[in-house]
C-alpha cells in the first residue's frame, strides 16, 4: 500500500516535469538564452512549484510527524561552504551543457530514448566518481 | 540554436505538479523531493524501507512520459541541442557537481528554497548563474 502511494507521488513529479518543459533541453536551455531564443517559461515553473511547495510544507510541518514515518528527515548542515558553493557552481556548467538537470532527466527516462540514457548513464559515472572521491577524503554526506 | 514556444499556463501547471508532488512526499515520508537525494541514496540505503520508497517514487517518475501520453495522445517534446559527446560530458559534469553541491534543481532549487534554506538559496543562485554564464559561452562565444 505505501509502496503504491509512493509511486503515485513519483508519477505526479514525473507528469508535472514533463508537462512543465524541464525534461526538453532545447527549452531548458532557451530560458538561460536571454541573449538568444529566450523563452521565459521555466519562471513559470519555478514560481508554480516553489509557491505551492512553501505553502504546503507550512501546513505538513504544522503535524508532529510524517504519516508513515516517526519523523521528519530534513537536511541538517547550515554552513555555506566552499564544497556547496563550488559543487553548485559545476552542477550548473554541465545542466548549461546537456540542458538535463537530475529531475528533467529522470522522468524522461520513461521515453526510453537513448540521448537520455546516455546522460544518466555519464550522470551516474559523475555521482560514482565524487562519491569515491569524497569517501577518499572526508566522511560523505547526506544528498538533499 | 532551436526556437521552443513561450508556455506560461502549461510550465505553471507542471511546476504546481512538481509542487504537489514534493508536499505529498514530505506528508507520507517526511523527506526532501530532490532528484538527487532520491537517486543517490538508492545505492546506500539505510534499511530496507529506506530502499523501497525511493525505487517506488523513481517508478513513478518514469511513467510521467505515459500519463502525458495518456492524457494528449502524444509524446512529451524533448530536444537535444548537444551533441553526444557534449551530453556524456555534461552528465558526467552533473553527476560530479550535484554529489559535492548536496542537491539539483529539485532538492535545493524547490524543496530547500521553499523552507527558506541559506545553503539552497545560495546553491539555486549559484547554479542559475553557472548554468547562464555556460549557455552563453557555448552560444555565443564557442557559437555551437
Amino acid at each position: 500500500m505505501r509502496f503504491i502511494i509512493i509511486y503515485l507521488v513519483g508519477v505526479i513529479f514525473g507528469t508535472g516535469i514533463v508537462v512543465s518543459g524541464m525534461a526538453n533541453p532545447a527549452k531548458v536551455i532557451n530560458f538561460f538564452d536571454v541573449a538568444g531564443t529566450w523563452d521565459p517559461s521555466l519562471a513559470f515553473v519555478m514560481g508554480g512549484a516553489l509557491i505551492t511547495t512553501a505553502i504546503g510544507y507550512r501546513l505538513v510541518f504544522g503535524r508532529s510527524r510524517p504519516l508513515f514515518e516517526g519523523k521528519f528527515m530534513l537536511p541538517t548542515a547550515r554552513n555555506l561552504d566552499a564544497r556547496l558553493i563550488g559543487g553548485s557552481a559545476v552542477f550548473g556548467i554541465g545542466w548549461g551543457i546537456a540542458g538535463f538537470c537530475p529531475g528533467g532527466a529522470l522522468p524522461a527516462l520513461g521515453t526510453g530514448r537513448i540521448d537520455v540514457i546516455a546522460f544518466v548513464g555519464a550522470m551516474l559515472i559523475g555521482i560514482f566518481a565524487a562519491r569515491h572521491l569524497q569517501s577518499l577524503s572526508r566522511p560523505k554526506a547526506q544528498a538533499a | 540554436m532551436i526556437e521552443t514556444v513561450f508556455t506560461p499556463w502549461q510550465s505553471l501547471g507542471g511546476g504546481v505538479l512538481i509542487g504537489l508532488s514534493a508536499v505529498l512526499l514530505m506528508l507520507i515520508v517526511g523527506r526532501v523531493m530532490g532528484a538527487t537525494g532520491v537517486l543517490t541514496g538508492i545505492f546506500a540505503p539505510a534499511s530496507t524501507a529506506d530502499f523501497s520508497w525511493r525505487v517506488a517514487l523513481l517508478l513513478g517518475m518514469v511513467t510521467g512520459p505515459a500519463v502525458f501520453w495518456l492524457i494528449t495522445g502524444g509524446m512529451p517534446e524533448i530536444t537535444v541541442p548537444a551533441s553526444m559527446p557534449m551530453l556524456l560530458i555534461g552528465g558526467g559534469i552533473v553527476g560530479v557537481g550535484v554529489t559535492y553541491g548536496s542537491g539539483c534543481t529539485s532538492g535545493h532549487g524547490v524543496c530547500g528554497m521553499a523552507r527558506f534554506s541559506p545553503r539552497s538559496i545560495a546553491a539555486t543562485l549559484t547554479f542559475m548563474a553557472t548554468t547562464a554564464a555556460t549557455v552563453f559561452v557555448v552560444r555565443h562565444v564557442i557559437g555551437a
